[in-house]
């Protein structure tokens, strides 16, 4: 009955889309790489119009597994974006190199886990999404093969390997005393289950969950792989994974019993990360690394609306909003870092403004937007998430937020300080037109995201599936 | 009408920011054009400026912007705005003028001074929560740029300590804001409607404690005891016309944030807490005047007198919220704390130009520095003895007309208020003795071959100066369109 694949579309053309440009790629010379970049993006483009296409339609859940509903289809488009936006920032750094079609390939992987990992209603699917999502990106931070990377791959591999066994005995648990895996079942099967049994399989779960979303407890490789890895598999790591994450934690906790308090573990998990990140990211001299700790602070962000799912008609809305936002924010952020590959640290930014005004301008946006500047992007995210999280009872979780937000608007600033400052420009590297470009378009993105806020989110308004 | 005067500044800025070729003559005068096109358009604003019967808004405008929290691009100005949107354009144009002859990065300099014009002019008229916060965090980054761009001496870190401080106000001013907005029913970031709601009227220890974030963010901004401390290191590095927009136009964000959103949205909690207020305006005014007189810096001791006026706002606004006391005296204190907006707006706007003549001739503020200066400079030392007179509030200056009506006003609803009085006899010593220092006695190791104020200059100063003798002489018109406006505030905030 529910056992139809056309729904499945956008998915199916991710993941062909990943098998033909790696066979694509095998065959080509290496001059003629950029054919499997076209069947990539042609693929994402493909996946994002049949996605499109379904949104506003009624939600429902397909093959008793994956739900498609106002969210799904937010974050197929969010997630297709993304990584169309990683691709066009990624072009100068790839063109050419060896592992072209490899990267393509394993970016559309990656990003098929996170949009299965945020559809899905089932935790064993969501168990394959997250090995779905995890593996390639293992191989994407090994693949700039310098110590760095090679460091931060193993590190990664081995909190994946780690936190993927969490995520399995949580299920194992929840399976075993809920007596289903899919969630319309299992929400049933929990009601009545010993609490203890539920905390422990909830807590395995989620912090399982939180190694893709990039929160605490497994934060650990996210500052090391952006800062180590190249400048394209950084800006997918710091964005993709998470997107599918906390949409999947969302609909997990929709599902949990009263008799376990897993509001306060959201909550105080919130807390933690958001300062944890914004406490880190204050001595960083590294643009990247930076980058990645302001990452992991906003996790913290995106888990409020976690904590009170189900009890503010805003939550789902907010996440999405937020999750957009952040996603093209950050990625503005990382096309710039793209377009000026020479300048590694915070310093080597001096005399940005003048030399390059456009990247100048698209940075300064999206770090204001970090920060929650208004009118951009995350400030509207930051606003509605606000505003949720309050509406649902957490009015101290806000002013820990509030008082997280002004602490990361310290080390923002120590980034836009010298690009703004008359001094002698390091000497100009080769120019990079797709970085430039995509860091422009992305930047407009997100001044428009926080104008046409309205439109948006009425958009997203849209009821869960199941 | 309203929306063209907020955004063509802004518009204006884009074009300049965008036009990489212009020449730098071109820049500087377009400013100057376009900010004297804003003040005409504001005078018409003015002249067709009919109050609105009731609590009712002037050239409002409402178009839906995001729906989802009810939050609209609402414009609209009434009794309170309209004069502080004027003192907006006039020193704004004041300051174009005075930087006719900038060299450094002038093109870059316009754009960012008008996009600031825009915002300040913003927060003025906007008559939504989420549109005000939009328009008030981004006055704070825009001064930031001007700080760390324009400024001299140690000018980025007198930045940051401005940004993060303010910044850490705005994020205080949103979370109530937040608060605010659920607390309505239904849900709206509307300011009019949250006015007719008064939510939270029910609830003391919830709408204590959004007074309380809203407070805090307000007073950062404003600021009063103990909130001051970025003011005197962002002044003192900031650039002359920098530091005459902070003090002039940005310092008013704050106090137009007690009388629009503070006092008419949570009338229960401000009377509960007027007498707080009252008494942080009356230690912001003493402390203020106090420290001001033990400064040796021209700069650091304009800064602390403007958190010494500022202070009379905060006991006119405090007073107003002591139901006890006769609706007229509160109406009274209302309106003179308005006044003294405006008032303070143009004097100290006028004060900082003058020390940045100081800066730009001599490179130092340091009164030991100076002396003698009326015999090399005799047109400054005219202008800086006005300023200095009208600030500490001489009749037939603006300054006296506000002072006087915060304090019959304030000491009508209650005598405590006279406990700030010894603020004015301070002040008046502190700036005898600059005038003193500075412009008397043998000639100071710089006053030698110090070159008068000239033609631009004299423009601007003296400009922002009749203005306010024209106030101080025929207060009517302003105190008429000020007072309906303070009698609904009043009403507003005794129900």
């Amino acid at each position: 009955m529910n056992e139809d694949p056309l729904a499945l579309l956008p998915e199916i053309a991710v993941l062909a889309g990943a098998v033909l440009s790696l066979l694509a790629g095998s065959f080509l010379p290496r001059r003629r790489q950029w054919v499997a970049r076209l069947i990539a993006v042609a693929a994402l483009l493909t996946a994002g119009i049949a996605a499109a296409v379904t949104m506003g339609g009624p939600p429902r859940t397909v093959f008793d597994a994956f739900a498609v509903d106002t969210a799904t289809n937010t974050i197929r488009l969010v997630v297709v974006a993304a990584t169309l936006l990683v691709i066009g920032l990624g072009v100068d750094e790839l063109a050419g190199t060896p592992r072209e079609s490899e990267t393509y390939s394993l970016l559309l992987l990656s990003a098929l886990g996170a949009v299965v990992m945020a559809g899905t209603t089932d935790l064993l699917v969501l168990l394959v999404s997250f090995l779905l999502g995890s593996i390639p990106l293992y191989g994407l931070i090994g693949m700039a093969r310098s110590p760095g990377s090679a460091e931060a791959a193993l590190k990664t591999y081995l909190l994946g390997a780690l936190f993927g066994i969490l995520l399995m005995l949580g299920v194992t648990v929840l399976y075993g005393v809920g007596g289903a895996t899919s969630y319309g079942p299992l929400a049933v099967g929990l009601g009545d289950a010993p609490a203890a049994a539920v905390a422990v399989g909830v807590v395995g779960v989620l912090v399982g969950l939180m190694f893709k979303a990039g929160g605490v407890p497994g934060h650990f490789w996210v500052p090391d792989a952006a800062q180590a890895s190249g400048t394209t598999a950084a800006a997918f790591l710091t964005t993709v994974p998470k997107i599918g994450a906390l949409v999947a934690v969302y609909r997990l906790v929709l599902v949990l019993p009263g008799s376990v308090d897993w509001r306060l573990l959201v909550a105080v998990l919130a807390a933690v990360t958001m300062t944890l990140g914004n406490l880190a990211a204050f001595a960083q001299t590294d643009a990247r690394r930076l980058l990645g700790w302001s990452t992991v602070s906003h996790v913290g962000y995106l888990l409020l609306p976690v904590a009170v799912a189900g009890r503010s008609t805003e939550a789902l809305p907010s996440l999405l909003l937020y999750l957009g936002g952040y996603a093209v924010t950050n990625l503005t952020a990382f096309a710039v870092v793209a377009a000026l590959p020479r300048r590694r640290s915070l310093a080597e930014y001096r005399g940005m403004a003048a030399a390059r005004p456009c990247l100048a301008g698209a940075l300064l946006l999206s770090l204001l937007s970090l920060v929650g500047t208004p009118p951009t992007a995350v400030f509207i995210g930051k606003l509605t998430v606000f505003t949720a999280a309050w509406d649902g009872g957490y009015a101290w979780l806000v002013v820990v937020a509030a008082a997280n937000t002004v602490a990361s608007l310290f080390y923002h600033l120590r980034w836009i300080a010298p690009v703004f400052r008359r001094g002698p420009a390091p000497a100009a590297g080769e120019r990079r037109p797709f970085a430039t470009t995509a860091a422009v378009l992305a930047g407009g993105c997100v001044l428009t995201l926080g104008l046409a806020a309205g439109p948006i989110s009425s958009l997203l308004d849209g009821p869960l599936a199941g | 009408m309203l929306s063209l005067i907020v955004f063509l500044p802004l518009a204006a800025a884009a074009v300049l920011a965008a036009a990489r070729r212009l020449p730098d003559a071109a820049a500087r005068w377009s400013w100057v054009a376009v900010t004297v096109a804003e003040v005409v358009l504001v005078a018409v604003a003015v002249v067709r400026y009919d109050t609105p019967a009731g609590a009712g808004l002037a050239f409002e405008q409402q178009v839906p912007w995001i729906p989802s929290v009810r939050s609209s691009y609402h414009v609209g100005i009434d009794g309170l705005s309209l004069p502080l949107v004027a003192l907006t354009a006039v020193v704004f144009c004041a300051c174009a003028v005075h930087a006719v002859r900038e060299e450094r990065r002038p093109r870059a300099q316009a754009a960012l001074f008008l996009f600031l014009q825009s915002v300040c002019l913003g927060v003025f008229a906007a008559q939504d929560l989420i549109l005000f916060f939009v328009f008030f965090d981004l006055s704070i980054v825009g001064m930031y740029f001007a700080i760390a761009g324009w400024g001299h001496g140690n000018a980025a870190r007198s930045a940051m300590k401005f940004f993060l401080y303010t910044f850490l106000g705005s994020l205080a001013l949103l979370v109530g804001f937040i608060g605010l907005y659920l607390g309505a029913q239904p849900h709206t970031f509307d300011i009019p409607q949250l006015a007719a709601a008064a939510p939270l009227a029910n609830s003391p220890v919830v709408g204590g404690l959004v007074l309380a974030a809203v407070l805090v963010g307000l007073a950062v901004k404003t600021p009063t005891v103990p909130f001051h401390t970025w003011l005197p290191p962002a002044h003192t590095d900031a650039s002359a016309i920098g530091s005459a927009v902070l003090a002039g136009v940005l310092l008013k964000l704050g106090t137009y944030g007690f009388v629009r959103i503070a006092m008419p949205l949570l009338p229960d909690a401000w009377q509960a807490w007027s007498w707080v207020v009252l008494a942080v305006g009356i230690v912001s005014v003493l402390y203020g005047a106090l420290v001001a007189l033990a400064q040796t810096n021209v700069k650091r001791m304009i800064a602390y007198t403007s958190v010494n006026h500022m202070g009379y706002v905060v006991v006119g606004v405090g007073a107003a919220g002591i139901v006890g006391g006769g609706t007229q005296a509160r109406e009274l204190a209302v309106t003179g704390a308005v006044t003294q907006m405006v008032s303070h707006g143009l004097i100290t706007a006028a004060l900082f130009l003058l020390a940045g003549v100081l800066q730009d001739r001599a490179s130092s503020y340091e009164m030991a520095d100076y002396g003698g200066l009326a015999a090399p400079a005799p047109r400054f030392a005219g202008l800086f003895a006005v300023a200095a007179f009208a600030s500490l509030g001489l009749p037939a200056f603006s300054g006296f007309i506000a002072e006087f009506q915060v304090f019959t006003g304030s000491i009508g609803v209650t005598w405590v208020a006279a406990l700030a009085l010894p603020g004015i006899l301070i002040t008046a010593a502190l700036f005898l003795r600059a005038v003193q220092r500075l412009l008397t006695g043998p000639p100071g190791a710089r006053s030698v071959g110090f070159a008068d104020v000239r033609g631009r200059e004299a423009l601007a100063i003296g400009g922002l100066l009749v203005l306010a003798l024209v106030v101080g002489i025929v207060p009517g018109p302003l105190l008429d369109l000020i007072t309906p406006a303070s009698h609904t505030v009043v009403d507003l905030v005794s129900r």
